[in-house]
């Protein structure tokens, strides 16, 4: 059995999404479905990709902070933007 | 001031601090995680309360416990983004601090060898070593229907986790053949309790492990829905008919490459050794490189996975010493080899990458433009960046930088090692501005004076 923290909401993009507090940014989006998270500087869609720091494909805006969602916990309320460019 | 410090507190780093720390040096250990087990034996979220043992948190509870009831310092999510040696001590650069020592080890570990197919940057596509984050810090799958696809021993420990966390395996798309599992088997030997383990992952996927293919594409619009695969050849070539897998996740990724920035940023001589998993520090039995106060140990000193790290961080802390002890990691080494070996990239490999495909991610450089790079004069990899910034984006070069040289041994004919490495520079990762100077006022700048000209 695995017993997981208290759902909270949070804000991606504009959409309220669910996550269990302390989570990562990018676990909590993709656990909605939520796959398609930014857009290269080439128009395409992007995930998490390396799921460890490197690869810079997950980064998002918070408090106008780059930061990579793969790394970054949510928090209730947090308001989590797509990256302009990265 | 430290005596020690050392980067990265995966199980290889840790060993090292702990040992140092019984040699009676005074030893800080920096991470950009939130707490120490590296890649390997990743701590679990906090927003998991509680959750089975499995061998990776009952392992790495017990690094955790070892180095708490240490005297090592430690920095966690701290991210080291500049190294300078200034006579004999080391400055280490993180955010916002320098710290300094007389000795510094670098247990940086490795990152995935992807190799760029059409639509390897969909969304849902992701990294099997990044689907193993995913299990061990949130216990989660990284889909409903997932096909795991690539090289050696990750796939079917992947294959086996998505299972067990309640998600389902598509099938697993193996580059290697029954007989290159076979041979590694004759030295898995030596480590029964992993080949027995190993034994029943395979066994249990058997049937939906699809021998010698590869994926040549992946397709959809807003993320990954359909994988086109095919048979590959002896040399990993694709040949035959095309078959179609539906998926809404692809696990993939052809082995692990040493993360040698930080050694190479410390100025360490370097060379090319595929048995190792590419470019390797050159180091002696203990881990000692060709800069003096500089060591190494663990993945990013060559791929021999976690069970020769212990053993190999130790004998780094030990190299301090001219006179320090080895220990022996013989059966580990040849151990982690035989899994490394599955991995080492064949010939054939290069025709999975379309002249189209964007072989750097960050930048959309293609295989086409990199090789007219090349064909028109640009032969070395800081050449090619130059020229098409294929390496200069977020991630460093270290998505494009294997498939780059690839493509380079292919037009040229020249070998790695004469290919060589685009020039080490900071900062070590992406670092906001803020971070690395002091508060800035754009009108403090002072403005230069008109050109005489």
């Amino acid at each position: 059995m695995i017993r997981r923290a208290a759902e909270i909401t949070f804000q991606f993009d504009g959409d309220e999404f669910t996550a269990f507090d302390g989570e990562t940014i990018s676990a909590a989006l993709l656990r909605s479905g939520q796959k398609n998270i930014r857009s290269a500087p080439t128009g395409a869609p992007r995930g998490m990709f390396c799921g460890m720091g490197v690869c810079q494909e997950c980064v998002v805006e918070v408090d106008g902070k780059k930061t990579e969602a793969c790394r970054k916990k949510v928090k209730a309320g947090l308001i989590v933007r797509k990256a302009t460019y990265v | 001031m430290y005596d020690v410090i050392v980067i990265g507190a995966g199980p290889a780093g840790v060993n090292a601090a702990i040992e140092a720390d019984n040699l009676g040096y005074s030893v800080l250990i920096i991470d950009e995680q939130g707490s120490a087990g590296g890649q390997v034996w990743r701590n679990k979220s906090s927003s998991i309360i509680d959750a089975p043992k499995t061998e990776t948190s009952i392992k790495g509870n017990a690094l955790r416990d070892a180095l708490m009831s240490s005297n090592v310092s430690v920095k966690y999510e701290a991210r080291v983004w500049h190294i300078e040696k200034c006579d004999t001590i080391w400055n280490i650069h993180i955010e916002n601090d320098v710290l300094t020592s007389k000795n510094l080890i670098i247990a940086t570990g490795a990152y995935e060898r992807i190799i760029p197919i059409p639509g390897w940057t969909l969304p849902g596509v992701i990294g099997l070593a990044g689907a193993t984050a995913l299990f061990k810090e949130h216990m989660m799958v990284p889909g409903h229907k997932t096909v795991v696809a690539g090289s050696g021993p990750l796939l079917f420990y992947v294959a086996n986790e998505i299972e067990r966390l309640g998600g389902t395996v598509e099938a697993i798309v193996s580059l290697n053949s029954r007989f290159d599992w076979l041979k590694s088997l004759l030295i898995m030997i030596t480590q029964p309790i992993l080949l027995w383990q190993g034994f029943k992952w395979v066994t249990a996927f058997y049937k939906k492990t699809i021998w010698q293919s590869a994926p040549i594409k992946f397709e959809g619009a807003d993320h990954i829905e359909l994988v086109k695969i095919k048979k590959v050849d002896d040399d990993w070539k694709p040949i035959g008919k095309e078959q179609i897998l539906e998926a809404d996740s692809v696990c993939y990724g052809q082995g692990l490459i040493p993360a040698i920035e930080a050694s190479r940023l410390a100025g360490a001589e370097h060379h090319y050794d595929e048995t190792l998993g590419g470019w390797v520090p050159t180091i002696d039995d203990m881990g000692r490189t060709s800069i003096e106060g500089l060591f190494v140990c663990g993945d990013n000193a060559g791929i021999l996975g976690a069970l020769a790290a212990p053993i190999r961080g130790k004998n780094a802390a030990q190299a301090i010493n001219k006179n320090g002890v080895v220990y022996d990691i013989g059966k580990f080494e040849r151990f982690g080899k035989a899994m490394t070996a599955l991995s080492i990239p064949r010939a054939g490999l290069l025709n999975l990458i379309d002249t189209d495909t964007d072989v750097c991610r960050c930048e959309g450089v293609t295989r086409k433009e990199i090789e007219h790079e090349i064909i028109t004069g640009a032969q070395s990899p800081n050449a090619i960046k130059s020229g098409t910034r294929c390496g200069m984006g977020p991630c460093g070069g270290r998505f494009c930088a294997d498939a780059q040289a690839m493509i380079n041994e292919h037009v040229t004919g020249k070998t790695r090692e004469d290919i060589g490495l685009p020039t080490a520079r900071p900062p070590l990762r992406p670092m906001p501005m803020d971070q690395i100077t002091e508060e800035l006022n754009y009108d403090d700048l002072p403005i230069p004076g008109v050109s005489p000209l």
